[in-house]
């Protein structure tokens, strides 16, 4: 562990310098996304499914005027559909002008945390779910992933539907 | 001021900014190509613009730097010298731009110094280098107002005001004033009003505006007060037209959006609560929502013409330039597109134009020589199809020079040699879109630098366009662009399948029918095509919910449903729906780049209840038609430009077995039904086999080693003509494939046309002009025959085959000499060599030269002008008649309307005999 703590001091961008996460549970797991990355967090009304398109599309909305593409981050994350019952929830992101929606099952709180706290991946993560991460956080209690948004946005449009 | 004029500043000043922020990295970093480009573009199309406005200071400037910035290109090192020397051409063309703006001519001057210096630069290249870089600093050192501009005050009184020496006359108006009034109005808004200037050499040019000041205030003319009446007339036709950011149009259309669905929101509210006091001002603000939608939705549509008003007058002085005789004419100037798209597209098409001008139209005397009118004709036309917008920039000129891009593209390292000699020219004709390809031998002022069509391409692919060329050497060339609705707003229908909505586009949609399983029309199998018989013609049909694979298996009725009868360039087809709601104004939004990719959509839109739903794109779904009719034979992959040719010549083709174990395919077109009959209803009368058809007893006829089934079910191919029928007996019909026909192997055996590969095997085309007779011994003859000495010649061209073979017949049998032509140079070549036609019959679709350009190469030369011309079109549509006309033919029929042909052709003919 002290060597891969010693690994991520490459990392670093400043001594004490800290991040702003908004967490997010998916599938029983808490991720975080950074604050500066997220625009809103939504309730995914009236979602249109897009036809032949990858299966981690959940669909398209209309929020406020623009068209948001929603992921399906658990479709994305390898894990299984989300069947509690309770509505979805979503963040807003933006790339390069496009609006996107991150499909979560539920907001948490927002936390301040250190970067030089934020530990690489572990080696064992799942592979699907390793892509998207951009590292972990320890906190009280159970463990943050840090979601790397551009990654998540990364979809190969080769991904099809069956 | 001149519109043309105003236009040039306030497009080149936007360019300007734009390049300023370049020009900052340019300097820091010279080797960067793409920087370079987007100056070496500026200044093209600043040298190109002024060449037709009259501006020879500015132009020879422009022209200079462009040589030594095309130097850089070609890869020439760039110094820090050539950097100060790029940079200190363009501050003296802002200089001379601002004096332009403030007097409209170009301040008197002289550029020799700059000019020479690069002109030096370019000759001496690494040797000018080293030259004494005082001198080039004095030149950057321009922008004093002493420099080259001193000669002329006005051009200095926008930077220093007091130059003035004398009082100001009545009328005119004081520097400062005009300063103040450049600062405080829009660019666009420098009216004639604010021409007049103090300037004692000004003084001509100033008389009239003078005298609309006088006129515009008569009491206060004798005073120097009336400058400010001058303002206020300047302030009154701004008023009329202001320029607006489109981003503000852009906002304010979602707001609309925004207040639509809070509208609908409302709406419901009160349709549960039935007395409702708000009930009346909530149909007010219906309504006046409804106003303002639309009422912004126009603010973003403009006619194309707008971008092609500068064109003609630059037709005109590159005519004169080149000593040319050019026409320009121009089509479809009314055809509305969104503004956005507009701007993007100007450019390309000037470049375009003086393409055509300076390369393709060759020179009086050569044309001459060639048999053409001296007068060379460039043609602009822009229309609707399919949801796209059409644009065609054609030429009658020489075409393009195959064999010169070949050798430009190998030595630009483009291609390589073996590659060239598996490509088709059409292929090779697409080189010329790529960045630095010119084939010009001279370097003229006019074009020929290869920027133009890189330009070109680079603006349209913004827009997520296509663009295309296509030219016949001797001929001309054209070049089509298609823009995709996107940013266009369209009337679409809304239909439904498998619980979700989708919005066709109107322009593709013919017709609506609704299929039921008891009436004239229902939709039956072929095997597992389905296909709709409407009006005598079978239609293939795809289930919209099949085809986006989010068919959920309740599929009920197969008989039943809506057909949404779809028509892409010259393929038909039906959309199979679960429902059809009612058509809206969309307005399309680019899909996100993560859908792209999937080509059944052409985008999004929100509809007015707020939902997003997907805009189908017809030419999508045409593809998967040709495709699924091939899903067990995969053809070879072709590449995907050959296969989009390939498209627009598909055949529909119904195989079927007869005789032998070998398929036999005739076009589904000449078909009229597909009957299954009981055997025991065939009967045998005077030797031949008959059966009672529709109240009418109709001969069966058996290809050689068929037949007749005397149990069970008799499969015929039923063909119509003039409320006769005929049966054609065959073993079993197998499947309707889309293909390109193309008969290899013509038929030695009777009945056959050839041999043609279909699906990956080798099918005998049938010809159903054998059959016919076969029935009824005067089937083609008994339409009126003519006395034969009279007969009339009828010149056919078509690249097909089977409709040559079939119609031949069909015309002689009416009682005309035929000629018939493979393609359009043919037919030209029989036209020309001296026999004399009295009609020309053409195919629309045809490879290199098409219908249309055939038509318009037939009306530009002079001895045919008056030749009646009937198109021939499996492509009939009110776009496609309209798009005919414009071509200059008489006539449109539809290719398997043989009454409708012989009618055509008579009334054509009988004109021609009158006006004889």
């Amino acid at each position: 562990m002290s060597k891969e703590a010693n690994m991520t001091s490459k990392t670093q961008i400043a001594e004490g310098s800290v991040a702003e996460y908004v967490t997010a549970m998916i599938g029983g797991q808490l991720f975080g996304l950074p604050i500066s990355r997220v625009q809103d967090v939504f309730m995914p009304e009236r979602l249109t499914r897009v036809p032949l398109s990858s299966s981690e599309i959940a669909g398209v909305l209309n929020l406020r005027g623009r068209i948001v593409t929603v992921v399906d981050m658990r479709a994305r994350l390898g894990l299984p559909k989300n069947d509690d019952g309770k509505p979805a929830m979503a963040v807003g992101v933006d790339l390069r002008g496009e609006s996107y929606g991150l499909l979560i099952d539920q907001i948490g709180e927002v936390l301040t945390l250190a970067d030089d706290s934020r530990e690489e991946n572990p080696v064992n993560l799942d592979p699907r779910m390793a892509k998207l991460a951009g590292g972990v956080h320890r906190l009280d209690g159970q463990l943050m992933v840090v979601l790397d948004v551009d990654r998540v946005l990364e979809l190969l449009p080769t991904q099809l539907a069956a | 001021m001149d519109d043309l004029l105003r236009e040039f500043l306030t497009e080149t000043s936007e360019s300007l900014d734009t390049v300023d922020n370049q020009l900052v990295r340019f300097e820091q970093d010279p080797n960067n190509a793409k920087i370079l480009d987007n100056i070496f573009r500026l200044v093209h199309t600043i040298k190109g613009t002024c060449g037709f406005l009259g501006l020879p200071r500015l132009e020879a400037l422009a022209h200079a730097g462009e040589t030594l910035m095309g130097k850089f290109r070609d890869g020439m090192p760039v110094t820090g010298d050539a950097v100060s020397l790029i940079l200190a051409s363009i501050d003296r063309i802002k200089e001379i731009l601002a004096g332009l703006e403030a007097t409209e001519t170009e301040p008197q001057g002289s550029d020799e110094d700059l000019i020479e210096k690069l002109h030096e630069m370019v000759e001496h290249g690494m040797a000018a280098m080293s030259a004494p870089a005082p001198l080039v600093a004095s030149a950057s050192a321009a922008p004093e107002p002493a420099a080259p501009v001193a000669a002329i005050p006005v051009a200095e009184g926008t930077l220093v005001p007091q130059t003035l020496e004398r009082a100001l006359r009545p009328g005119e108006v004081s520097l400062d004033d005009l300063e103040r009034a450049f600062q405080e109005t829009a660019i666009e808004v420098v009216a004639p009003a604010l021409v007049p200037s103090s300037a004692p050499e000004a003084e001509p040019r100033a008389a009239s505006p003078k005298k609309e000041a006088k006129e515009a205030s008569k009491p206060a003319a004798k005073r120097p007060s009336a400058d400010l009446e001058v303002v206020a007339e300047g302030d009154k036709i701004a008023n009329q037209s202001i320029r607006v950011n489109v981003d503000t149009l852009e906002h304010l259309m979602t707001m609309v959006s925004e207040l639509v669905l809070t509208r609908n929101q409302l709406l419901e509210i009160s349709r549960r609560n039935e007395d409702t006091e708000f009930k009346v001002p909530l149909q007010r603000l219906s309504n006046v929502t409804a106003e303002l939608q639309e009422g912004v939705m126009k603010t973003r549509m403009q006619p194309i013409g707008n971008a092609w008003q500068k064109l003609p007058r630059i037709v005109r002085d590159l005519s004169g330039e080149l000593h040319k005789q050019i026409e320009l004419e121009m089509h479809g100037a009314d055809t509305e597109l969104d503004r956005q798209v507009l701007d993007l597209i100007k450019d390309p098409l000037t470049h375009m134009v003086r393409n055509s001008a300076d390369h393709g139209l060759e020179t009086p005397a050569e044309r001459v020589a060639n048999g053409k009118p001296e007068q060379g004709t460039i043609r602009l036309s822009a229309y609707h199809e399919g949801g796209h917008i059409i644009i065609c920039i054609a030429d009658n000129g020489r075409g393009l020079n195959t064999e010169r891009i070949k050798a430009k593209a190998l030595q630009n390292g483009l291609v390589t040699e073996a590659e060239l000699d598996k490509m088709t020219e059409a292929q090779i004709h697409k080189f010329i879109f790529a960045p630095g390809f010119s084939t010009a031998a001279a370097v003229t002022s006019v074009s020929g630098r290869g920027v133009g069509m890189d330009v070109v391409r680079t603006n349209i692919d913004q827009i997520g366009g296509t663009i295309d060329v296509k030219s016949v050497a001797g001929e001309g060339s054209s070049v089509t662009i298609k823009i995709p609705l996107t940013l266009a707003i369209v009337s679409a229908l809304i239909v439904e399948a498998a619980g979700d909505r989708f919005a066709i586009p109107q322009l593709a949609v013919v017709e609506l029918v609704r299929a039921r399983a008891n009436s004239e029309h229902r939709i039956e199998r072929i095997k597992d095509t389905a296909v709709l018989r409407l009006r005598n013609k079978l239609l293939p049909l795809m289930h919209l919910k099949k085809l986006l694979k989010i068919d959920d298996g309740t599929s009920s009725d197969p008989e039943n449903g809506f057909i949404v009868v779809t028509q892409v360039g010259s393929q038909t087809f039906g959309i199979v729906v679960d429902g059809v709601f009612h058509t809206e104004e969309i307005v399309v939004k680019p899909m996100s780049t993560k859908l792209r990719h999937i080509d059944m959509f052409s985008g999004n839109t929100i509809l007015g209840d707020g939902a997003v739903i997907m805009i189908i794109d017809p030419n999508g779904i045409a593809k998967a038609l040709g495709a699924s009719g091939s899903a067990s034979h995969e053809i070879a992959d072709e590449n995907a430009a050959s296969r989009a040719n390939a498209a627009e010549q598909l055949t529909s083709l119904l195989v079927f077995r007869a005789g032998s174990s070998q398929p036999k395919a005739v076009p589904l077109g000449l078909v009229t039904r597909l009957e299954e009959i009981a055997a025991d209803k065939i009967e045998l009368s005077n030797g031949r086999y008959m059966v009672q058809y529709r109240e009418q007893l109709m001969p069966l006829v058996q290809m050689a080693g068929v037949s007749v089934q005397t149990s069970g079910a008799q499969p015929i191919l039923v063909f119509a003509d003039d409320g006769r029928s005929m049966g054609l007996v065959v073993d079993e019909i197998i499947d309707i494939v889309e293909e390109k026909l193309h008969i290899e192997v013509a038929g030695s055996q009777e009945g056959i046309l050839g041999s043609a590969v279909i699906k990956g095997h080798a099918t005998e085309v049938i010809d159903v002009g054998h059959f016919l007779p076969m029935a009824f011994a005067d089937w083609f003859s008994r339409k009126e025959m003519r006395p034969s000495q009279s007969a009339q010649s009828v010149l056919l061209v078509d690249d097909s085959a089977f409709f040559r073979n079939m119609l031949a017949p069909v015309l002689k049998a009416a009682g005309y000499r035929v000629r018939v032509a493979p393609n359009a140079q043919e037919g030209l070549a029989a036209l020309r060599s001296g026999q004399a036609f009295d009609v020309v019959l053409t195919d629309i679709e045809m490879p290199d030269m098409n219908g249309f350009e055939f038509a318009e190469t037939i009306r530009a030369d002079q001895h045919f002008g008056a030749m009646p011309i009937i198109a021939l079109s499996s492509m009939v549509s009110p776009a496609a008649i309209e798009r005919g006309r414009l071509a200059g033919f008489h006539d449109y029929v539809a290719k398997f309307d043989r009454p409708g042909l012989i009618a055509a052709l008579k009334e054509q003919t009988a004109e021609l005999s009158r006006a004889a």
